[in-house]
């Protein structure tokens, strides 16, 4: 029972975090994370502007859902326990074979939930970089998980068909009998007398789940449901002004300073040829005001209405036809990851696709992106740089 | 069970089960087979499925070590794989036997109903809240945190707190439910 809501489970997680990937467009210049991926970017697409709310929902759904499965894997955990014990640890080539592709099952599963917990708190105290880490142990812990169901989904199918689920839901502690042994040992010999009834057990992993769930889904909406994510590291509450939503990285952690954003700063409007143009140069543009989500790779998300001079526009004052107009901008800031950012044609073709100025009416704020900073419908948050210094507009490679 | 053979459910169970009681014995494929399942256990099938398995994690610990990141990672790994069997499991063991020992004497028969789940539950779920969300809870990750979100973690530990709290209040309601139920005559 825990092993197939685990099944199920963890395939959502593994899809939306390969999508993720995906979503990281790591074939554009200065996009790749994982330089060394080799085989395993094959799958690897064009990733798409609509609809808007897709890498919302998927990223959303793969953090959350990761959070609301740690009790059931856990609590699987807990019940093979015995089979630590198992004397002699395989009693033919087949059991041992099978043991190590356990190892890499029990490790994998630990590590992936470990760094992505640890990642989504920003408490980086492993010995390397997350992106990599992630992925790399994702294929690993996959392979161990794909060939776990293929040789033990007939006894799980088996274990659950052997009792009655309405049933063991009628049935309390009084009537709780110890399960009769089974070929695999999994079985205790000689249990101890009960002290939780099968539905309480139930009742206990599942309880476990839905407080998980229901103090971090918060971090996925806005408005009051937004409030619920007391145990969630980015569903905070920073007042009721315009730019008063969720800050990913704030502009004194990455070295940007009012003297870098001020009167001196210019974009570098780079394609066919080369241009400079001040802050209010782009506001004498047209502008266009969209509501749009921003969506973390932390599983945080939030709508605002962002007003901003088109991604297209700026391609064609750049000389270069949007349709076939690739981009990379570069952030003023100094430090830190995604100081730089590419996207494919078709997100700087997107009519949706701004360079944005204000926010819910008003100029961005310094933690988002003053001067100007890129909103894409349906990029991962990174990809929407802050502090934009310079639009290198190219051809896109054929 | 009447019908239970039309449900498509019941047909692919009975489907993997003559499948695998024909693997176990040997059967379907002729003596070879049986010798084979006699020398390694198992069907070929079985031996395939994990050469892949080995295979594509093989390939993916290559990418690892290519990253130059081989030894934290394998740190990790080996960690994450024992952290539960080793750390976790008896700690908890060992709480969950201090937290049974006072509540055996108290059983009846027909008595009032035992206490050990309702104090158990809360100190379980509280627990795994503080395993999940410690570095928040417990500020280890407060500079980042700062740096990036802009609000301090302080926060946290009082919400946590609180929410133990309710937990033990949800707890301690619903024990008093069961034993006015339990104390009701004619149940």
């Amino acid at each position: 029972m825990l092993g197939l809501v685990l099944l199920a489970g963890l395939t959502v997680v593994a899809v939306t975090g390969l999508l993720s990937y995906a979503a990281y467009d790591p074939r554009l210049p200065g996009n790749d994370t994982t330089p060394g991926k080799g085989l395993l970017g094959f799958y690897l697409f064009d990733w798409p502007t609509s609809p808007a709310w897709v890498y919302r929902v998927t990223q959303g759904a793969h953090v959350i859902l990761g959070l609301t499965l740690v009790p059931v894997l856990l609590a699987k955990l807990w019940s093979v326990i015995p089979k630590l014990f198992d004397w002699p640890p395989a009693r033919s080539l087949a059991q041992a074979v099978e043991r190590v592709s356990l190892l890499l099952l029990v490790g994998g599963a630990g590590f992936q939930f470990a760094t992505g917990i640890l990642n989504i708190q920003l408490f980086y105290v492993f010995p390397f970089s997350f992106y990599p880490a992630h992925l790399y142990g994702a294929w690993i812990f996959l392979a161990a998980l794909a060939v776990h169901v293929a040789v033990r989904l007939p006894m799980a199918i088996r274990a659950l068909r052997s009792r009655d689920l309405r049933r063991e839901l009628r049935t309390g502690l009084a009537g709780t009998r110890p399960e009769p042994p089974d070929p695999n040992g999994l079985v205790p010999v000689d249990p101890a007398p009960p002290t939780m009834s099968r539905r309480g057990l139930l009742a206990f992993v599942g309880g476990g789940s839905v407080l998980m769930f229901g103090l971090s889904a918060g971090q996925t909406f806005d408005g009051p449901l937004r409030r619920t994510a007391l145990l969630a590291p980015h569903g905070r509450e920073y007042g009721t002004g315009p730019n008063d939503f969720q800050i990913n990285k704030t502009a004194a952690s990455l070295g940007v300073t009012e003297a870098d954003t001020g009167d001196a700063w210019r974009l570098v409007l780079a394609g066919a040829g080369r241009a400079l143009l001040t802050r209010a140069d782009l506001l004498a543009l047209p502008l266009r005001t969209y509501a749009l989500p921003i969506a973390c790779v932390e599983g945080w998300s939030t709508e605002q209405v962002w007003t901003g001079v088109r991604l297209a526009d700026l391609a064609r004052l750049a000389g270069i036809p949007p349709g076939a107009a690739e981009v990379t901008a570069r952030s003023v800031q100094r430090v830190g990851y995604f100081g730089q950012a590419s996207l494919n044609a078709g997100q700087v073709s997107d009519p949706r696709s701004l360079l944005a100025l204000r926010v819910n009416g008003a100029d961005l704020s310094l933690d988002h992106g003053y001067p100007a900073r890129i909103i894409v419908p349906n990029a991962p948050g990174v990809h929407n740089t802050k502090w934009v210094r310079e639009l290198e507009f190219r051809r896109e490679r054929p | 069970m009447k019908g239970d053979a039309d449900r498509p459910m019941g047909r692919w169970t009975r489907w993997w089960t003559r499948r695998r009681a024909d693997q176990e014995a040997g059967r379907g494929a002729g003596r070879g087979a049986g010798l084979w399942a006699r020398l390694y256990g198992a069907g070929p099938g079985h031996l395939a499925g994990l050469v892949v398995c080995f295979a594509v994690a093989g390939y993916a610990a290559t990418r690892v070590v290519e990253a130059g990141i081989w030894l934290g990672f394998a740190v990790w790994f080996v960690g994450a794989a024992v952290f539960h069997d080793l750390v976790l499991w008896p700690l908890y063991s060992a709480a969950d036997a201090v937290l049974r020992a006072p509540s055996r004497q108290h059983e009846r028969p027909g008595g009032r109903p035992p206490l050990v789940n309702h104090v158990r539950v809360p100190v379980a779920l509280s627990c795994l809240l503080l395993l999940v969300w410690f570095p928040l809870v417990l500020r280890g990750a407060e500079p980042n945190y700062v740096g990036a979100v802009g609000l301090s973690t302080s926060p946290y530990l009082a919400r946590w707190l609180w929410i133990t709290v309710a937990l033990f209040v949800v707890s301690a309601l619903l024990y008093a439910v069961r034993r006015r139920a339990a104390g009701r005559p004619g149940r």
